[in-house]
C-alpha cells in the first residue's frame, strides 16, 4: 500500500506503507545515526514527533532489548529503506512488526536525502501521514500549521514513582520522558534512584533528602512546562547538587530567568562535538533537542557556558555560578551514540560528595 | 593547541614501489599531507623512491629525492637538507619502519630532527608484538591469546597449550607477509619458518584462531589535547581469515546494533587515547556474532589502505588532518574541508552505502592460488557508493573490469548440489558468486553461513540480486520491475541478457519512462549542514542533485580504474596532471574514477567528482547531466581508451588524438599500412581469430613468434610460442575470455628495446628523451630495467628513431601524447608497438628531463603547438643525469605464480635510481628496490642450454665478487669447462642435499635461473623460482638483469650523493 507525507510547504512524498496506516500529524524531524534506531524510536523525547532516518538502511539488526522506555515515541516513521530479514544474535523481531504492533504510522522507499534538505533549508515543519490518495491538499495545510506538539511530558513521564536499589548516593530522578540509561547510568555507579513522574512537586523530592536531583531529557517545547519550571526554582533554591540533561538543561534555564528559542531544524544524531570550556577538550556526543539556551540571556552572576557546540555555537551546557549545579543540552547516557561524555555522570556522583 | 611555529621544515618518507600490500593509497596520503603542508607555509623535503607517484612531483613538495628508501641515504639526506622535523606515518609501514630506525639509532637527536606525527614510543607500543599485547592488557582491551616467538620450537610448544588452529603474523611485515592461519603441527611449521625469516626483528606472534568472527575496522583520529574522535567503521563480507585489504568491505558496518557499534568505538578511542597517538590510525577488530566478546586484531599508528577508503568513503580528508594535526593543531581547529562550515571535530555520518572489491591479479597469474587468506593478494581496489548494498554492489563488481557484472558472470551451475557445498568451502575471489550458485540451487541461508560464516545479511541481499536475476528472465519485463532491477543497479546490457530484450531498447524504454541516474552528494554530514563539495554518486528512483553549471568550457577526464599490474599509479599520475592543466586553461574539470587509492578520486582535484564505474552506460548517465564540451581519454589508460566509441555514440567530442587513429595504431591492417606508407619496418607478422590460422601463420613466419591480444595493456595474455602445441595452448588462454578484437602473431625479434614518449602538435614532435631497456627484447616493457638516456645507441640508431617518431605520430594525427617501442637489431630500428595515448614511463621521464610532457600534452590538445610552449621540437637536449628505472614484485606474496619474466607484464611498481653516472644510478635502483646484496655470498646458476655461453661471463662477474657459485649438472660442467669454479649440486628430483636443501638453507643470496623460453613445464625449474622467492633470495631469470646487478655490486660502497629532482631542469 502506498503512504504519503505530506509536508506544510506542500511538498508530497510517496512511499510504501509499514505499520500503521492511520493518518497522523506531528512535527518532521530527521536524525543521522546510522546505528540505533530502536534506541531513536523508544526516546520519550521524540513524542509529538516524526522521525526521518538519513541512513538508509534501517532494521538490519532488527528489534533487540536495547529499548529506552517502554514504547516507541513518534508517531511518523520514514526511512529509505527496512531490512528484509534482521540479523544480529540478539534479534528478537522485525522493525516492521515493532511499527505495526506499536500503532506507528511509517513510510520506506522516500528520498529520506531530499527530505532532509527540505527540513535543513526551510527548517522543521509539520506534517501529514495518510494512505488516502485522495487527499485534498488545500484542506490539510491549515491543519499542519495549526499542529503544535504541546504539553508531551505529561504523556511521556512515568505514572508513579519507582526505584532502582543501590548502596551508594541517593538520586531523585525527575522523569520529565527519560531514557531508560540515564537511570541505569547512576545506577551502574552504585546509586539508588528514585524515579518521580514529572508534576511531583519540589517539596515532595526534597523532603525525601536525596543526595542529588537529576533532572532528565524530554519532548517538546520547554516553556510549555511552566508547572515544573515553578517547581525547578524550588529545587534550584535548595541546596542539592542537581544534573539536568536537555529538557531538564532548558528548564532550569529558564527557571532562573534564561531564555529559549526554537532551532531551525535542531540537532539530532550522535556525531555532534561539544567543547568543555572548562578544559578546552572537545567530545562527541549524542544529541536529540530542537530547542536551545539562548547564551545572550544569561544572567553571568547566576550561569556561565560549559559547553558549546562546535559547529554552530550554540549553548550545549551550563554550570551554575555559587551551586552545585550543571547542565547539559548533550546526552551524556549515549543510547544511541557516542558515550564519550559518561564521565559526566562521575562528575555529578563527585559532586554528591561521593565516590564512584 | 594552535600550530606549532617550531616547525619550518619538514621531511615526508613515502611508501616506494608499489607492492601487494603498499600501493597508490600512500601517494593519495603523502600527495594529500605535502599538499596540507605547503598550504600552511612549511617547506617539504620529500623522499620516495617511486617515481610514478603524484607526491614526487616539484609542483608538491620543495625538494623532491626520487632516492632509495634506505636509512643510508636517508642520513645523507637530511645531512644535506637540515629539516627540523620528520614525518614518517604517511608512507605506509616503510615510511614508519625507517623512521623508527632513525631514531633509534639516536641520529635524529644527535642532527636535532623531531619526529612529528607520532612519537617513536607509540610507534613502538603499536607495532611491537609483545609490547603491544602488554599495553592492551594494561587498559583492559582484549586480545586472543598469543605468544610472540623467535623459533619454530616455541611456536608448537605454545600451540600445543592453546590448541589449532592458529594464525600466525610475523612482525614488521606489510600486507601481512609472510602470515597465515595453521591448522597442524606441519602448516604450523611451514608457515612459521617463513615468517621468522620475513619479520624485520624475527618475531612471529602465534594467536588463538578467531576465524569466522566479523571483521571490523575503526579509523580513529587524535590531537595533542586528547581529542578524539571516529571517522567511520567497516566492516568486512568476509569474516576473520581473509586479510582485510582483501576482503569485501562495506561502510558504515550493517550488522552491528548501536551497543555494539558504540562498544567497539569506545575501545577504539581508548587505545588511541592510551598510545597517545596524535593523527590517523586503525584498529582491527573480531567480534564474536554470537555474543559481546571481541578481541583488538592490530593497530596501525599511520594512514593505510583503509583510512584511504575511510577518506574516500566519508569524505573526511584523514590525511590532510594528520599533517595539520603534526603542526600541532588542534581537530577543532581544523575545518572541515567539505562543508566549509564545520571543523574536523566531528564524526561524518553517511547517508549511503559504501562497498570496496579488492582487484586481484589472478587474471594475471593464472597458477597461482586463488585461496585467500591472511596474506594480502590485490593489487588494488574498486569502490562503489549507492543507497542500497545492492545498488553498491553491483557497481562496484562491474568497477572491477574483470568480465563480472551480475551474480552470474562466474558460472557455477554445472556443479551438483554437493560440490557446490564443497565449493562454499574454498575461500576465494568467487565466493559471492558460489553462494549465489548455492541460492538457485535451494541452499539454506543456514547452510551457507555454516561454511562461509558470512553474515545472512549479506546472504539475503546475494538472495535478494539472484532473486532479481531470475525475475528478469522469468517475468515480462514492466515498467516497474526495470525500476526496481535499475535501482539495485542492474547494468542495461546484464537486463538485456536476461530478458533477450536487446539493450537499446531497454535503453530506450529507460528514458521513456524517465527511469534514469540521479547524483547524490557525499557531504561527510547526511544533509545536515549545506556542504560545497560536488563529489556525487549516482542513484535511481530519487531526485538528482548534482548542481548544473554551464562553464564556458567543460571537460570529462576518465580515470584509470583499479591498480592492477599493467595499468598502475602511472596512469593516475596523468589523468591528475591533465586535469590540473585543464583547470590552468580555465576549463571546468569533471572526473570519472572508481578507486579509492587515489589522487584522482580526492574531491579537491577537480571541480566535481563522480565516483562511478567506468562503463558506457555509468558514463552516459554523467554526460547527460554535466554535458561536457570533451572528454580526454589518452591519460587514463586502457580503461579510458576503450570508452572512446561509446564517448562519441553519446556524442562527447574525444579531444586530443582521435578515435579513428587510436584505432589505426591498434589495428593490425590499418597499421600495416601506416607502416609501409612511412617507410618504417616492423616484425612481420599477421592477424588471425582462431588457433589454426595463428599456427598457420607461425610456420609461414617460422618459430619464435609472439602471440597477443590487441587492445590490452601490459602485455596480458602476451607469449613467445615456440611450437604448435604452445600456440594452441596460448590460444586456449587467451580466448577464455570472448574476444571482440583479433589476436596479433609477429616473428619474435630479439634485441635492444627502445621507448619513446612523445608530444605531438600535430605538426611537430617533442621526445622528452629515449630511454633503452637492459634486458633484451622479450620481456615486457613494464618488467624492464630502463635506462634514461639510452646509453647503448648509436648515432644512426638515434637519429632514425627521432624520425620514426615523428613520421607514426603525423602519420597517426596524434594530438597528444604518444608512446612507442622499438627493437635496434644491429643497427636496424624495428617498430614494436605504438600507442598513441599516455605510458608507464609518463612520469617517470617527466621528473627525469624535467620536461611536464602530461602539461604539454594538454596545453597542445587545447591548440597550442610545441614552439609556442617554448620547446624546440625534436629530441630534448639530455639532461646531465642517468635515471634508471627498476620494475619492483610482488610475487612472494602469490603463492603458485610463475615469476621468469617475459611478454606478460609481471611486476606491480616500480623505483629509480638516478646519480651522476651509470653505476650509481643503477646501484641506487636495485637498492630501492629492495636488492641489497652481498650477504652470504653463495648462489645458484641453472641456465638452458642456449644461455650457457653467455652464463660464463656472468658467473665470472659473480666469482670475482668473491661468490661462491653452486649450479646444476649440465651449468656446472659448462662453467667449469670454461674456468669458473662452480659445484655440481643435485636436482630436486635427486637425493639430498640438492638444491632446494640449498635454497632452504637461508645461505644463498641469489638464484638465476634462465627457463627455456616459451613456458617452461618442468616442475624442477618452477619450484626452484618459487622456493626461492618464498624464502626470500633474489631470483633473476634474465642473464641481462644478472650482468646489470653484478655491475651495480662492483661499484657499490661508493657515496651515494642525493639527487634533488626539483632542480633537475632541461636546456
Amino acid at each position: 500500500m502506498k503512504s504519503f507525507l505530506i509536508l506544510e510547504d506542500g511538498t508530497v512524498f510517496t512511499g510504501q506503507n509499514v505499520g500503521s496506516t492511520r493518518d497522523v500529524i506531528s512535527e518532521i524531524v530527521f536524525n543521522t545515526s546510522m546505528t540505533g534506531y530502536l534506541e531513536v524510536l523508544t526516546d520519550p523525547s521524540y513524542a509529538g514527533q516524526a522521525v526521518v532516518m538519513t541512513y538508509p538502511l534501517i532494521g538490519n539488526y532488527g528489534i533487540t532489548p536495547d529499548m529506552e522506555s517502554n514504547k516507541p515515541w513518534p508517531m511518523g516513521y520514514v526511512v529509505r529503506e527496512l531490512s528484509r530479514i534482521p540479523s544480529n544474535f540478539r534479534s528478537e523481531g522485525t522493525i516492521q512488526d515493532f511499527l505495526q504492533k506499536n500503532n506507528i504510522h511509517g513510510i520506506t522507499g522516500i528520498d529520506t536525502r531530499a527530505l532532509t534538505k527540505i527540513l535543513r533549508e526551510k527548517g522543521t515543519m509539520n506534517g501529514l501521514f495518510t494512505t488516502d490518495e485522495n487527499y485534498n491538499i488545500d484542506e490539510i495545510i491549515p491543519k499542519l500549521k495549526k499542529y503544535h506538539t504541546g504539553d508531551v511530558v505529561s504523556k511521556v513521564t512515568c505514572e508513579e514513582k519507582s526505584i532502582l536499589k543501590g548502596n551508594g548516593k541517593k538520586v531523585a530522578l525527575l522523569d520529565l520522558g527519560a531514557k531508560r540509561n540515564i537511570a541505569k547510568s547512576l545506577n551502574d555507579r552504585g546509586c539508588e534512584v528514585v524515579i518521580y513522574p514529572a508534576h511531583t512537586t519540589a517539596e515532595e523530592i526534597l523532603n525525601s533528602n536525596p543526595d542529588g536531583i537529576m533532572l532528565s531529557n524530554g519532548p517538546g517545547d520547554p516553556k510549555d512546562c511552566q508547572t515544573i519550571i515553578d517547581e525547578i526554582k524550588k529545587l534550584y533554591n535548595s541546596d542539592v547538587p542537581i544534573f539536568a540533561i536537555c529538557l531538564g538543561h532548558q528548564l532550569m534555564a529558564l527557571a532562573t530567568g534564561a531564555d529559549t528559542h526554537k532551532m531551525k531544524y535542531g540537532h539530532r544524531g550522535g556525531n555532534h562535538p561539544v567543547k568543555d570550556l572548562a578544559t578546552g577538550r572537545v567530545y562527541i556526543s549524542s544529541q536529540n533537542h530542537g530547542y536551545v539556551v539562548d547564551t545572550n540571556t544569561l544572567d553571568d552572576k547566576i550561569a556561565k557556558p560549559a559547553f558549546v557546540n562546535v559547529n554552530d555555537g550554540t549553548n550545549e551546557g551550563l554550570s551554575y555560578i555559587g551551586k552545585n549545579i550543571f547542565t547539559v543540552q548533550f546526552h551524556p547516557e549515549a543510547c544511541p551514540g557516542p558515550q564519550d561524555t559518561s564521565y559526566l555522570f562521575d562528575r555529578f556522583i563527585n559532586m554528591m560528595g561521593g565516590e564512584k | 593547541m594552535p600550530k606549532n611555529n617550531a616547525i619550518k621544515k619538514v621531511l615526508v618518507i613515502g611508501s616506494g614501489p608499489i607492492v601487494i600490500g603498499q600501493a597508490a593509497e600512500f601517494d593519495y596520503a603523502g600527495t594529500q599531507a605535502c599538499r596540507s603542508l605547503k598550504e600552511e607555509g612549511i617547506e617539504v623535503c620529500l623522499v620516495n623512491s617511486n617515481p610514478a607517484t603524484i607526491m614526487t612531483d616539484k609542483e608538491i613538495a620543495d625538494q623532491v629525492y626520487i632516492e632509495p628508501l634506505d636509512i643510508k641515504v636517508l642520513k645523507e639526506i637530511i645531512i644535506k637538507e637540515k629539516p627540523d622535523s620528520i614525518l614518517p606515518t604517511l608512507g605506509g609501514q616503510a615510511g614508519l619502519n625507517l623512521g623508527m630506525e632513525l631514531a633509534e639509532s639516536g641520529f635524529l637527536e644527535e642532527h636535532n630532527v623531531k619526529l612529528i606525527g607520532t612519537t617513536a614510543e607509540t610507534i613502538f607500543k603499536a607495532e611491537d608484538r609483545q609490547a603491544f599485547k602488554d599495553t592492551m592488557e594494561k587498559i583492559g582491551e582484549p586480545v586472543a591469546a598469543s605468544l610472540v616467538v623467535k623459533n619454530v620450537e616455541e611456536g608448537i610448544k605454545f600451540t600445543n597449550t592453546i590448541g589449532y588452529p592458529v594464525v600466525l603474523r610475523p612482525a614488521f611485515t606489510l600486507g601481512g607477509s609472510g602470515g597465515g592461519i595453521a591448522h597442524n603441527e606441519q602448516e604450523l611449521v611451514d608457515i612459521l619458518t617463513n615468517g621468522l625469516r620475513l619479520s624485520r626483528v624475527g618475531e612471529v606472534l602465534v594467536e588463538r584462531c578467531i576465524a569466522g568472527w566479523k571483521e571490523v575496522e575503526y579509523e580513529v583520529m587524535r590531537d595533542a589535547n586528547g581529542n578524539c574522535i571516529t571517522v567511520c567503521n567497516m566492516e568486512n563480507i568476509d569474516p576473520v581469515g581473509v586479510h582485510t585489504g582483501d576482503s569485501i568491505v562495506v561502510a558504515p558496518s550493517q550488522t552491528l546494533s548501536d551497543k555494539e557499534y558504540q562498544m567497539l568505538r569506545s575501545s577504539a578511542l581508548n587505545i588511541i587515547d592510551e598510545l597517545k597517538i596524535t593523527g590517523g590510525c586503525n584498529v582491527q577488530y573480531a567480534l564474536n556474532p554470537d555474543s559481546f566478546e571481541y578481541c583488538v586484531i592490530e593497530v596501525n599508528p599511520r594512514v593505510s589502505r583503509s583510512s584511504a577508503l575511510a577518506s574516500k568513503a566519508t569524505g573526511y580528508p584523514i590525511a590532510k588532518v594528520t599533517a595539520k594535526i603534526a603542526l600541532g593543531y588542534n581537530l577543532d581547529e581544523i575545518e572541515n574541508a567539505i562543508t566549509k562550515k564545520t571543523f574536523a571535530s566531528f564524526e561524518p555520518m553517511l547517508d549511503y552505502c559504501v562497498v570496496k572489491i579488492p582487484r586481484l591479479p589472478f587474471d594475471k597469474f593464472i597458477t597461482a592460488k586463488r585461496t585467500l587468506t591472511t596474506q594480502m593478494k590485490a593489487t588494488g581496489e574498486v569502490m562503489s557508493i549507492c543507497d542500497n548494498f545492492e545498488g553498491a554492489l553491483m557497481k562496484a563488481i562491474r568497477s572491477l573490469e574483470q568480465h563480472v557484472d551480475s551474480m552470474r558472470s562466474y558460472d557455477f551451475t554445472q556443479l551438483s548440489k554437493e560440490e557446490i557445498l564443497e565449493q562454499l568451502k574454498i575461500v576465494d575471489d568467487r565466493r559471492i558468486w558460489v553462494i549465489a550458485e548455492a541460492l538457485r540451487k535451494g541452499i539454506s541461508y543456514e547452510q551457507i553461513h555454516e561454511i562461509t560464516k558470512i553474515d545472512f545479511w549479506f546472504i539475503d541481499k546475494i538472495a535478494i540480486l539472484v532473486e532479481m536475476e531470475d525475475r528478469l528472465e522469468s517475468e515480462e519485463l514492466t515498467v516497474d520491475l526495470l525500476r526496481e532491477a535499475k535501482r539495485m543497479q542492474f547494468p542495461d546490457n546484464v537486463i538485456a541478457q536476461l530478458t533477450k530484450i536487446n539493450e537499446e531498447k531497454i535503453r530506450h524504454m529507460r528514458y521513456e519512462n524517465n527511469i534514469v541516474a540521479a547524483f547524490k552528494m557525499v557531504d561527510t554530514c547526511a544533509a545536515e549542514f549545506e556542504a560545497e563539495t560536488p563529489y556525487y554518486y549516482s542513484v535511481y528512483g530519487s531526485e538528482n542533485e548534482a548542481i548544473e553549471t554551464k562553464p564556458e568550457k567543460k571537460v570529462l577526464v576518465l580515470g584509470s580504474g583499479p591498480i592492477r599490474i599493467g595499468q598502475g599509479v602511472e596512469f593516475d599520475y596523468c589523468s591528475v596532471h591533465c586535469t590540473w592543466a585543464f583547470a590552468k586553461e580555465g576549463w571546468e574539470t569533471v572526473i570519472v574514477n572508481n578507486n579509492p587509492e587515489t589522487v584522482s578520486t580526492d574531491f579537491d582535484i577537480a571541480d566535481k567528482l563522480y565516483f562511478e564505474p567506468l562503463t558506457a552506460e555509468d558514463v552516459e548517465s554523467i554526460v547527460n547531466i554535466e554535458k561536457p564540451d570533451g572528454a580526454v581519454v589518452q591519460f587514463g589508460g586502457q580503461t579510458a581508451i576503450k570508452l572512446t566509441e561509446a564517448l562519441m555514440k553519446m556524442g562527447v567530442k574525444i579531444l586530443g588524438t582521435k578515435a579513428e587513429d587510436v584505432d589505426a595504431a591498434e589495428d593490425r591492417e590499418l597499421f600495416d599500412k601506416i607502416l609501409e606508407e612511412t617507410h618504417i619496418p616492423r616484425a612481420a607478422g599477421g592477424t588471425v581469430f582462431t588457433a589454426d590460422e595463428a599456427k598457420e601463420v607461425a610456420n609461414r613466419l617460422g618459430y619464435p613468434v609472439l602471440v597477443r591480444p590487441s587492445y590490452v595493456l601490459g602485455g596480458q595474455g602476451m607469449q613467445i610460442a615456440f611450437s604448435d602445441e604452445e600456440i594452441e595452448e596460448y590460444m586456449g588462454i587467451i580466448n577464455r575470455y570472448a574476444q571482440d578484437h583479433p589476436i596479433l602473431v609477429d616473428k619474435y625479434l630479439q634485441g635492444k628495446e627502445i621507448e619513446v614518449d612523445a608530444v605531438c602538435d600535430g605538426e611537430d614532435i617533442l621526445i622528452p628523451g629515449i630511454m633503452e631497456h637492459i634486458e633484451r627484447t622479450g620481456v615486457h616493457s613494464g618488467d624492464s630495467i630502463s635506462v634514461y638516456p639510452a646509453p647503448t645507441i648509436s648515432d644512426k640508431v638515434r637519429e632514425t628513431i627521432v624520425e620514426y617518431t615523428k613520421r607514426l605520430a603525423k602519420a597517426l594525427h596524434v594530438k597528444g601524447l604518444i608512446n612507442i617501442q622499438f627493437i635496434d637489431m644491429d643497427d636496424e630500428v624495428y617498430v614494436i608497438e605504438v600507442n598513441p595515448r599516455s605510458s608507464r614511463t609518463v612520469p617517470y621521464i617527466s621528473k627525469v628531463t624535467g620536461i611536464p610532457i602530461v602539461d604539454l600534452a594538454t596545453k597542445v590538445i587545447l591548440g597550442e603547438t610545441i614552439r609556442s610552449l617554448g620547446y624546440e621540437p625534436g629530441l630534448a637536449p639530455t639532461a646531465d643525469y642517468i635515471a634508471i628505472k627498476m620494475p619492483v614484485f610482488s610475487f612472494e606474496k602469490l603463492r603458485g605464480a610463475e615469476i621468469s619474466l617475459g611478454p606478460e607484464m609481471k611486476s606491480t611498481g616500480e623505483c629509480l635510481g638516478i646519480a651522476k653516472d651509470f653505476n650509481e644510478a643503477l646501484y641506487k635502483a636495485f637498492l630501492g628496490a629492495g636488492v641489497v646484496l652481498p650477504k652470504h655470498k653463495q648462489m645458484i646458476m641453472t641456465v638452458k642450454d642456449a644461455d650457457k655461453e653467455e652464463a660464463v661471463g656472468v658467473a665470472r662477474r659473480f666469482a670475482n665478487l668473491g661468490y661462491k657459485i653452486y649450479a646444476t649438472r649440465s651449468t656446472a660442467k659448462y662453467l667449469n669447462d670454461n674456468g669458473i669454479e662452480a659445484l655440481r649440486i643435485n636436482k630436486i628430483t635427486q637425493e639430498s642435499p640438492n638444491v632446494m636443501d640449498l635454497i632452504l638453507g637461508h645461505k644463498i643470496d641469489l638464484v638465476i635461473d634462465t627457463p627455456t623460453q616459451g613456458g617452461d613445464k618442468s616442475r624442477d625449474g618452477f619450484l626452484i623460482r618459487r622456493n626461492a622467492i618464498e624464502t626470500g633470495v633474489n631470483c633473476l631469470t634474465s642473464l641481462d638483469t644478472a650482468n646489470a646487478l653484478a655491475l651495480a655490486m662492483e661499484t657499490a660502497n661508493g657515496k651515494l650523493t642525493p639527487v634533488d629532482i626539483a632542480k633537475v631542469k632541461n636546456a
